[in-house]
């Protein structure tokens, strides 16, 4: 009984304390989910050669993961532990459909460009690792900036891979020329003088190649990220 | 009453409970939303017939505008025989050719091919659906012939997930006009129109593929051309 009175008596936290911010700000930098603990590598590798689908794709992420772990927060003291699991796929694959249906339904020319991949935000392993990891054993409010961190943190990576990707493989920055025209007979700009597009840069191994990158430069300036052997 | 959270009955309830209120939820939302799509998938379905016609259409106007360019439509069988009455599941606009060419139970020979009849410029255009296969999964679009029923003045290609920036650029209008111009038939006989890699394809029946798209390009090839030689089976008889 005594504990329970303590955390009665105990001064309510602030609504943005540091821990709180803690929640947001980790997952952007030192604790991301794609380039740190290398989750969701898989929709990294699928949607980013273009930095629409990438932009589109991150929304939709965030959408889920925000409302998929205040949700599992709610319900977290209801959920039975041994089809815990099986609870938050339910959850994470409702919401997609949610995701996708309202998409096909009001936007539907940005529901064309995702195509399949939204479907398999149901797959992306950071989703359901927050929910098991984050939201099954904290409150409401804390989980929804957990979930706001980790899917920025997820986002601004996909759209920095898809940025690199559609400039050098494409030429272009959401869908807009950036070196000049390069259709064949009537070339401009830099295509003019010769440039190529690197047409790998559009094959899904390229992502794998520059997220290995961005790990790289943010362990070189962050030694304390190095893993010791 | 302290109910036992590992016991099977609260395992078992809590899980009926969930799936009745998530497919409640989900079935509501998807009825709800069901004519909303519905109207998206027809208006796009216009915005790509006028696409191929030389039409801009927006999603707001595209219906209006259908209304204004297609004059008529009708439905020819696979040896080019017009057909009548047809239920309405089978008329022009509603006859979903992509759901026909991957249903195995319908024959090649029972398939059905529309013709929406245009009015362009005072000059009829026929603009007829193809259907075939990239290299991810199917591929479709317009190809609208003049009215000397055998060149082509415009094609509407789309697909559903060819690679960006390889195969799915069959969607950008500088491939679909690389086939303006070409010719179905000569001297009354039919003839394909290549997809070819060498560059050649300014020549006659030839039209440049896409660099690292090969076979989605090839892909269009093959749909283009085993799609007209059924159109023009019935064209050669009824012009």
């Amino acid at each position: 009984m005594s504990t329970t009175e303590e955390k009665l008596k105990a001064p309510k936290e602030p609504l943005f304390s540091k821990k709180n911010k803690r929640l947001i700000t980790d997952p952007l930098s030192d604790n991301n989910p794609i380039t740190i603990q290398v989750l969701g590598i898989c929709s990294a590798l699928a949607i980013t050669v273009q930095v629409e689908q990438a932009f589109w794709m991150s929304i939709s992420v965030i959408f889920v993961m925000v409302f998929g772990n205040l949700i599992v927060s709610l319900l977290r003291n209801l959920i039975p532990s041994r089809v815990r699991i099986i609870v938050q796929l339910v959850i994470v694959a409702s919401l997609v459909i949610i995701v996708n249906e309202s998409l096909q339904a009001f936007v539907p020319d940005v529901s064309e460009k995702l195509s399949v991949f939204v479907g398999l935000i149901i797959t992306n392993c950071i989703i359901m690792g927050r929910f098991e990891a984050f939201a099954m054993s904290n409150k409401p409010f804390p989980s929804i900036l957990d979930a706001v961190g980790n899917a920025i943190g997820y986002a601004w990576i996909l759209v920095l891979v898809a940025l690199v990707r559609e400039v050098l493989g494409s030429g272009k920055i959401w869908g807009a020329n950036i070196f000049g025209n390069n259709l064949p007979g009537e070339e401009s700009g830099l295509y003019a003088l010769g440039y190529v597009n690197n047409n790998l840069m559009i094959l899904p191994p390229m992502a794998l190649i520059v997220v290995g990158v961005i790990i790289w430069v943010q362990r070189s300036m962050n030694k304390e990220l190095v893993e010791e052997n | 009453m302290k109910v036992n959270k590992d016991g099977n009955g609260y395992t078992f309830a809590f899980s009926i409970i969930l799936v009745i209120v998530v497919g409640v939820i989900l079935s509501s939302l998807s009825i709800g939303l069901d004519p909303l799509k519905k109207a998206n998938v027809a208006v796009k379905k216009k915005m790509n017939i006028l696409s191929a016609l030389g039409v801009e259409s927006t999603r707001q106007d595209g219906s209006d505008k259908y209304d204004e360019f297609i004059k008529d439509s009708y439905v020819i069988s696979h040896n080019g025989v017009l057909q009548e009455d047809l239920p309405e599941e089978k008329k022009a606009f509603n006859l979903d050719v992509q759901k026909q060419f991957r249903d195995k139970t319908i024959e090649v020979s029972d398939r059905l091919y529309p013709i929406f009849e245009a009015e362009k410029d005072g000059a009829t255009i026929f603009v007829l659906p193809v259907v075939g296969k990239g290299l991810w999964g199917p591929i479709w679009g317009f190809v609208a012939l003049a009215d000397d029923y055998e060149t082509i003045v415009g094609t509407s290609f789309d697909h559903k997930g060819e690679t960006p920036g390889l195969g799915a650029e069959i969607a950008q209008d500088f491939f679909e006009n690389r086939y303006n111009g070409e010719k179905i038939a000569d001297n009354g006989q039919f003839t394909p129109i290549k997809v070819v890699q060498n560059g050649t394809g300014s020549e006659e029946q030839k039209v440049d593929g896409i660099t690292g798209g090969t076979i989605t390009s090839k892909g269009v090839e093959k749909m283009v051309n085993k799609t007209m030689r059924v159109y023009y089976k019935y064209f050669s008889k009824n012009k």
